[in-house]
């Protein structure tokens, strides 16, 4: 199923989204490392959806706006999104920092979702653990903690860096930082509103997550009683990329 | 020439292995490596230090501010610079400096400058930063708001000192309905303000605009990199359509004074390797976090990386002019030369460095006093 890519501009940034696949519409909000090709993951999704990839304001090939100060401000940006492409009766499918963006976006109105997986998201802080510091980590150690099998993260390391990922990678992690600096990687206030998110849920999480340990599972169920968590072995930060299949899987029998 | 006494105040008492073995000094060095009555006895030692400076003739005492580290225990500047305001009665006394971004509410440094400076009758010199980059950690503070909240700090700062108060400051991240000054500083219109710096073009900018010339100075670099920028401070200072004074520019260089060139190379070489490759050592992701400089900056950097993170000997500092050292004739020269290339009017001396005993600190103070400074005093 091939992706085009294309730009619109929303709120005065022009945003860069790659859209393939037929079918109901299906938003991917990627991590903090962005989303610069599309995977094998996202060529499965849309064989029954049509897909939507946009890069983050400040991430990718989309515009880093002035108005860009914190995660507040992505959720209004992504409704005005939603609205200017008139997705309506979309899967809002967040991953990482995009799970966060995706709960933010749902507290606030949900009318143009039909509901959320959310995949090993930040945004909430659980008592008593610890994620990784994304910001102190150094690279290598950073890109192997991302997998739980160990080749992944040594193809990704093996793969060629040209200057213009070097300049993507600092971009997207300016914006993550903007973002996400402090409080790190969650919003405080996020937990008091969760519970205007009145569509389905669904939570997916790798056990063996080096990042956002699944223990954060167990809070974010708290507060959102209604959703169902799926937890997958054998599997780190990134289920989408180490187990598309399982994910996919867990993502189509979702939607039906 | 300007002669100021600098002053780190590091762990002296550190474990240099723990160090090394936590790769760095900052952020996740436990504290438990911290022994508060070591602490007590060093930080006398290091006040007796700088009240020595004022006695051997030095122009100013300065201090500066780093937090959540061994490798300089002034998390508050303005402590120490308050225990000098009344042990001392001549020196000018430079908070080298506060780190503006990081804090929550800017006015607090305005009144505590200006306290200094009222008690001290206008002996404060003044000076803002915006912390380095590893105080982004340990403050939580977002570097990416850093330049935006070093600017907007300073308008309040200066702006508090200078104007009449009540008034009311709308800022972007400061916000104050009432900013009315008490104590306003003693010195008119405010306490001289100075800019320590990396080196960055934009700083550069900032501090040499006709509406500040801010002296500029240029901290711990090789001497090389030391010119370049004080070159590019004249050079923007005479776009913006004045000439450069030399007391706009000032250098901060570790320095280390014996009876003989071979002598001093023994006495400092395991103390300034401790300084540059224990004290100083951090990772690229610890001193550079997101938005701390320029993404142009920070690529330079990763280019540069195996020199900057590297090892370096007490020889090959020399040769690179990012320490002085040897007989108080060598010192001398290397000063004087220096000086020919760079004009600066002011030039900070740090005389105590990572390890460095006491009895080695004050020997090389007094001969830098006596046989160096006298000489440097009349350049200029």
């Amino acid at each position: 199923m091939p992706f085009t890519e294309q730009l619109v501009e929303v709120d005065g940034c022009r945003t860069h989204y790659r859209r393939g696949g037929k079918g109901r519409p299906l938003v991917f909000l990627h991590g903090a490392g962005g989303a610069p090709v599309v995977l094998p993951f996202m060529e499965k999704l849309a064989t029954r959806f049509d897909v939507v990839v946009p890069d983050h304001p400040g991430y990718g090939k989309s515009d880093e706006p002035q108005w860009l100060e914190n995660i507040h401000d992505v959720a209004y940006f992504y409704l005005d999104f939603l609205a200017r492409l008139d997705l309506k009766d979309a899967l809002l499918v967040g991953a990482s920092m995009g799970g966060w963006m995706a709960m933010e976006i749902a507290v606030r109105d949900t009318a143009r979702l039909r509901g959320l997986v959310l995949v090993a998201p930040a945004g909430v802080k659980a008592p008593g653990v610890e994620p990784a510091d994304l910001f102190l980590l150094p690279p290598e150690e950073a890109a192997r903690r991302l997998f739980h099998d160990p080749s992944f993260a040594e193809k990704r390391l093996a793969a060629p860096m040209t200057p213009e990922l070097i300049d993507l990678q600092l971009k997207n992690r300016h914006t993550t930082a903007r973002l996400a600096w402090e409080p790190r990687l969650h919003d405080p206030h996020l937990p008091k509103w969760l519970h205007r998110i009145g569509v389905p849920v669904a939570i997916v999480w790798g056990a063996q997550d080096r990042i956002l340990p699944v223990a954060i599972s167990s809070e974010l169920g708290r507060l959102l009683p209604k959703s169902t968590l799926h937890v997958i072995d054998g599997c780190g930060h990134v289920p989408q990329e180490e187990k598309p299949d399982d994910f996919c899987d867990i993502v189509f029998r979702f939607a039906r | 020439m300007q002669i100021v006494l600098f002053h780190l105040m590091p762990y002296a008492d550190l474990d240099l292995e723990a160090g090394r073995k936590n790769g760095t000094v900052w952020v996740t060095l436990p504290n438990a490596n911290f022994d508060p009555e070591k602490g007590h006895r060093l930080y006398n030692r290091y006040l007796d230090e700088l009240e020595y400076g004022e006695e051997l003739g030095f122009d100013a005492l300065a201090v500066n501010e780093h937090h959540q580290t061994a490798y300089g225990l002034m998390p508050s500047p303005i402590v120490t610079a308050s225990a000098l305001a009344r042990r001392t009665r001549r020196a000018k006394i430079a908070i080298l400096g506060s780190a503006l971004p990081l804090r929550s509410h800017p006015l607090t440094v305005a009144e505590e400058h200006a306290m200094i400076d009222v008690i001290t009758g206008g002996r404060l010199i003044s000076g803002f930063v915006r912390g380095i980059g590893a105080e982004y950690h340990t403050f939580g503070v977002n570097p990416t708001f850093s330049h935006e909240r070093f600017h907007e700090a300073h308008d309040l700062i200066v702006r508090a000192w200078t104007e009449p108060g009540p008034f009311a400051f709308e800022g972007h991240h400061y916000k104050h309905k009432y900013v009315n000054l008490w104590p306003r500083p003693f010195q008119k219109p405010h306490p001289p303000i100075w800019i320590p710096s990396q080196g960055s073009k934009e700083t550069i900018d900032w501090a040499s605009h006709p509406d500040r010339r801010y002296p500029y100075l240029q901290t711990f670099s090789p001497a090389k990199v030391v010119q370049r920028y004080l070159k590019s401070y004249r050079d923007t200072c005479a776009g913006y359509g004045y000439q450069c004074e030399d007391r706009q520019l000032g250098w901060a260089v570790p320095v280390y004074v014996s009876s003989t060139d071979a002598k001093a190379r023994e006495e400092a070489k395991a103390h300034f390797e401790a300084f540059r490759n224990v004290f100083v050592r951090m990772p690229l992701e610890m001193l550079l976090p997101p938005g701390y400089t320029s993404r142009e900056s920070l690529k330079n950097v990763m280019k540069a990386k195996a020199q900057m993170f590297g090892d370096v000997t007490l020889e090959q500092a020399l040769e690179l002019g990012l320490f002085v050292c040897g007989s108080p004739q060598t010192v001398l020269a290397s000063f004087r030369k220096y000086w020919e290339e760079m004009r600066f009017g002011n030039l900070l001396v740090l005389c105590q460095f990572a390890t460095l005993p006491s009895d080695l600190t004050r020997a090389s103070m007094e001969r830098f006093a006596r046989e160096v400074m006298p000489a440097l005093k009349a350049l200029g």
